[in-house]
């Protein structure tokens, strides 16, 4: 496919990123260059100074709705990318209106819980919808045990799957962008494979 | 009985067991786990009386805080 064909092709494309932190940052970023048509980001928090060591906001912005100000910088990228910023919580009834013309979602929450009631909510809101988690990138190094994996039909993760967040393993910006390019990289894979069948 | 576990093949001695004893043998202690049995999701209450057999597919997914 070139280049041509594959701006063609993701424009017609909406993703859902679940918040704004360091993988929503990340990705949002990454899908906006490649020029996915419209993304729909959600999130309740304010851009604290503690984010910039791996959040895709600048130190101006401290004290800003992430959202607006991912908006903002999204902008700065790619203007002809549509953005829709939400401020707010994402719950289960949140996910299943914001999230319901998406083609595929990216869950980019910190919490292990938030991270599970979406994978239930999109499991049982949403069987036919792809959902792309990340899932373990604390610390530093290691890069190859970061990985891709299918879990079932519409879930996927990236992640080493065992690295969690402490006080002696922050998250820092090369594990936590990798992470979300992975999961960037694997939603334009499914966009412009239509969904179908192929290697991750 | 025999089942597949994470895209993996695992034997037990039991004939069949409840989700719950599952993740008991299995020593998973990860407090937040995705549960699905047979591609379809089994919440974490529903555990207890979810009954694994002979040929089961079954998915446990372990959630880690970070992103």
């Amino acid at each position: 496919m070139n280049i041509k064909k594959i701006k063609e092709l993701l424009k017609t494309k909406t993703v859902g990123i679940a918040g704004c932190g360091g993988l929503g940052s990340n990705s949002a970023v990454a899908l906006a260059r490649v020029g996915v048509g419209k993304l729909i980001i959600a999130d309740f928090d304010l851009v604290d100074a503690s984010n910039l060591n791996r959040q895709y906001y600048f130190h101006e912005q401290i004290g800003q709705q992430k959202v607006f100000a991912l908006a903002d910088n999204l902008y700065f990228v790619n203007p002809s990318v549509q953005v829709e910023p939400h401020d707010v919580k994402l719950g289960p009834d949140e996910i299943l209106l914001l999230f319901r013309n998406c083609d595929l979602i990216i869950e980019a929450f910190d919490a292990a819980e938030a991270k599970q009631m979406i994978v239930e909510t999109v499991l049982s809101g949403f069987p036919d919808k792809t959902l792309i988690l990340g899932n373990g990138m604390a610390g530093w190094g290691k890069s190859n045990l970061l990985k891709t994996e299918k879990i079932d039909q519409n879930l996927y993760v990236c992640g080493d799957g065992i690295s969690e967040i402490s006080e002696d393993l922050p998250p820092l910006a090369p594990r936590v962008a990798i992470v979300a390019n992975m999961q960037a990289n694997l939603a334009l894979q499914l966009l412009l494979n239509n969904f179908n069948n192929m290697e991750i | 009985m025999n089942i597949t576990l994470n895209n993996r093949s695992e034997t037990f001695d039991e004939e069949g067991m409840s989700f719950e004893d599952l993740i008991k043998r299995k020593n998973f202690t990860f407090k937040m786990l995705v549960t699905k049995l047979n591609g379809k999701l089994v919440r974490k209450e529903d555990r207890i009386h979810s009954y694994i057999k002979e040929g089961d597919e079954v998915t446990v997914l372990h959630l880690i805080s970070g992103g």
